[in-house]
């Protein structure tokens, strides 16, 4: 068995999620490398090398791979995709927009969001937004297929000695180019690598009473999240959204406040460690997951567990 | 412009699903249907190209059971003006879709092709850059805005650090995140006036797509249940416990 990783980065750092997608491929065989795509990305490229497990890493630097877009990423990934077993990435945003763009030139079905590996042609991933998981067999050549980060523990940045290769193909097709982008500004840690996630919901009642959540998460800190109740409401942005069909997360310590409980959150958060539910309704199903769990006003709650947090 | 409008019966979003008896499969008997509510917003979102005459003729294509005529109907209702089953009792996998998808365009010659950017059955989030990549074309996907330009669209995009704005040349293919719009209900008028649209039904073999399935469903399970924890007192016992008990904050 031979994986390749696609590497996630921003042309300066490896993304931590690359570590996890790593450590799935530890379970599926003994050659491990990592594709690296994109534009003055030397350094991570440099770094990627030093990851425990990695045998090579390929560097593809060209200009025509600034920003990630799929449509010229895409050819050269399957190009080299076609000397290996397995091609697997962790689940972020920019994989899910790539990945299935290389499997349809492989002609290969992909797998997409892979809770577990059962062997090297068979995996569980979660269906219905999380409400069933399934047991899915590829019998494709190639197997294509995106983990779920938080599944898999990250292998360690530091112990490896990989070798770096220069791929010099461009992949033009000059359909698509970048015009901006928004990216949150934050000090606070991200979502998805946080230690502690303390998130709001529809309870919070307005964006502005998202302060109180930023004011715990500063002195403990965590990231802060939303449901998808909270961000259908405007109360906060998108990106911080966690559940099916935003961020998977796993952190140590999960506080939902506000909170009800929909399946589609809890498929997005209930393999933290240790989960605290504040809700002043008593009978919401967050509570069935909580470790602890709080039945109070919201409102006075946090200012309290603000003040008393040393 | 003339857009193409995927759009798959599914499951409805409330109803809650269970393993069959076997545990070999979803249990799908007698539950309710609807069209997946990614794809409401993008056939929303051809609605309002078309309102703004941005968009010449809109013509939603569902690959699926004979039954997936009252999904186009209700998309004709919402205002596409012609619809294409293409039709197949065996469920399809995203690949074959994108394969059917790809055939169908090269037939219409679709400028923009819109679709929700995942299903909520299978959650794959595949198809759409899987027809773009079979079409050679660009891809917007996790769409929240779309803005039409002289020959090109702006497309935002819902990203993990936030928001990412692409331009991209037609063809394209667009996949709807949540927030693109909010779709609108049919109204009775216009859910009449969709029975004498046009909805014509194709064959993967008259489309001459292999549709061979590339992976097996082994079966399905309800996922681990988490055990409930405790209700704790108050703010300081809640602190107590997660400093001296959990031990995850000091």
């Amino acid at each position: 068995m031979s994986i390749l990783v696609v590497a996630e980065h921003n042309n300066q750092q490896l993304n931590s999620a690359t570590l996890n997608a790593i450590s799935a491929a530890t379970q599926l065989g003994d050659t491990i490398d990592l594709i690296i795509v994109g534009k003055d990305c030397q350094t991570v490229a440099e770094q990627a090398s030093k990851v425990t497990a990695v045998s090579k890493v390929f560097v593809a630097d060209n200009s025509c791979y600034d920003y990630f877009l799929a449509e010229n990423m895409a050819p050269l990934i399957a190009d080299v995709a076609a000397a290996y077993t397995h091609i697997l990435a962790t689940a972020t945003t920019t994989a899910k927009n790539i990945m299935p763009r290389v499997a349809a030139l492989l002609d290969v079905q992909a797998i997409s969001d892979i809770s577990e590996i059962v062997s090297q042609d068979t995996f569980k991933r979660p269906i219905y937004a999380g409400n069933l998981i399934a047991t899915v067999q590829s019998i494709d050549t190639v197997k294509v297929l995106t983990i779920r980060g938080t599944s898999f523990d990250p292998v360690s940045s530091e112990g490896g000695s990989a070798s770096i290769e220069t791929l010099d193909a461009a992949n033009d097709l000059a359909v698509s180019s970048f015009v901006s982008d928004q990216l949150a500004q934050s000090d606070r840690p991200e979502l998805t690598a946080a230690n502690i996630v303390i998130s709001g919901g529809r309870g919070m009642a307005s964006g502005d009473n998202f302060d109180l959540l930023y004011r715990i998460a500063d002195k403990l800190g965590a990231a802060v999240g939303a449901s998808r109740a909270a961000v259908d409401a405007d109360y906060a942005p998108n990106d911080m959204q966690v559940g099916q069909t935003g961020k998977i997360v796993a952190p140590d310590l999960y506080i939902a406040v506000g909170i009800s409980g929909a399946i589609q959150h809890l498929a997005g958060m209930k393999d933290s460690k240790v989960i605290v539910a504040i809700n002043k309704d008593e009978e919401a199903p967050i509570f069935t997951v909580a470790d602890y769990g709080l039945a109070a006003d919201l409102f006075a709650a946090l200012p309290e567990l603000e003040s008393k947090l040393s | 412009m003339k857009i193409l409008v995927a759009i798959k019966r599914v499951v409805d979003y409330n109803v809650k699903v269970r393993a069959n008896a076997d545990n070999s499969d979803v249990d799908l008997a007698n539950v309710k249907m609807s069209m997946n509510p990614f794809c409401e917003i993008a056939v929303e979102e051809a609605v309002r190209l078309k309102e703004k005459g941005l968009a010449s003729e809109i013509i939603t294509v569902s690959i699926g059971c004979q039954k997936s005529q009252e999904q186009l109907r209700t998309s004709l209702a919402l205002g596409a003006d012609r619809s294409i089953l293409v039709q197949t009792e065996q469920p399809l996998e995203p690949l074959a879709v994108a394969k059917c998808l790809k055939a169908v365009c090269d037939k219409e010659s679709p400028d923009l092709i819109l679709m929700g950017k995942q299903t909520i059955d299978g959650d794959n989030n595949q198809t759409g850059q899987m027809l773009a990549s079979l079409l050679g074309c660009s891809q917007g996907t996790f769409a929240s805005e779309v803005v039409v330009e002289e020959g090109k669209i702006a497309v935002t995009r819902e990203i993990d650090g936030g928001l990412q704005t692409l331009s991209l040349d037609l063809p394209a293919v667009v996949t709807a995140d949540l927030r693109l719009n909010e779709p609108r209900y049919a109204s009775l008028p216009n859910i009449m006036k969709s029975k004498q649209k046009p909805l014509a039904t194709l064959t993967l073999d008259e489309l001459g797509v292999n549709a061979s399935a590339r992976t097996k469903l082994l079966g399905v399970e309800p996922p681990a249940q988490r055990q409930a924890g405790i209700m704790v007192s108050d703010v300081t016992q809640l602190i107590d416990k997660l400093k001296n008990e959990a031990k995850v904050i000091s």
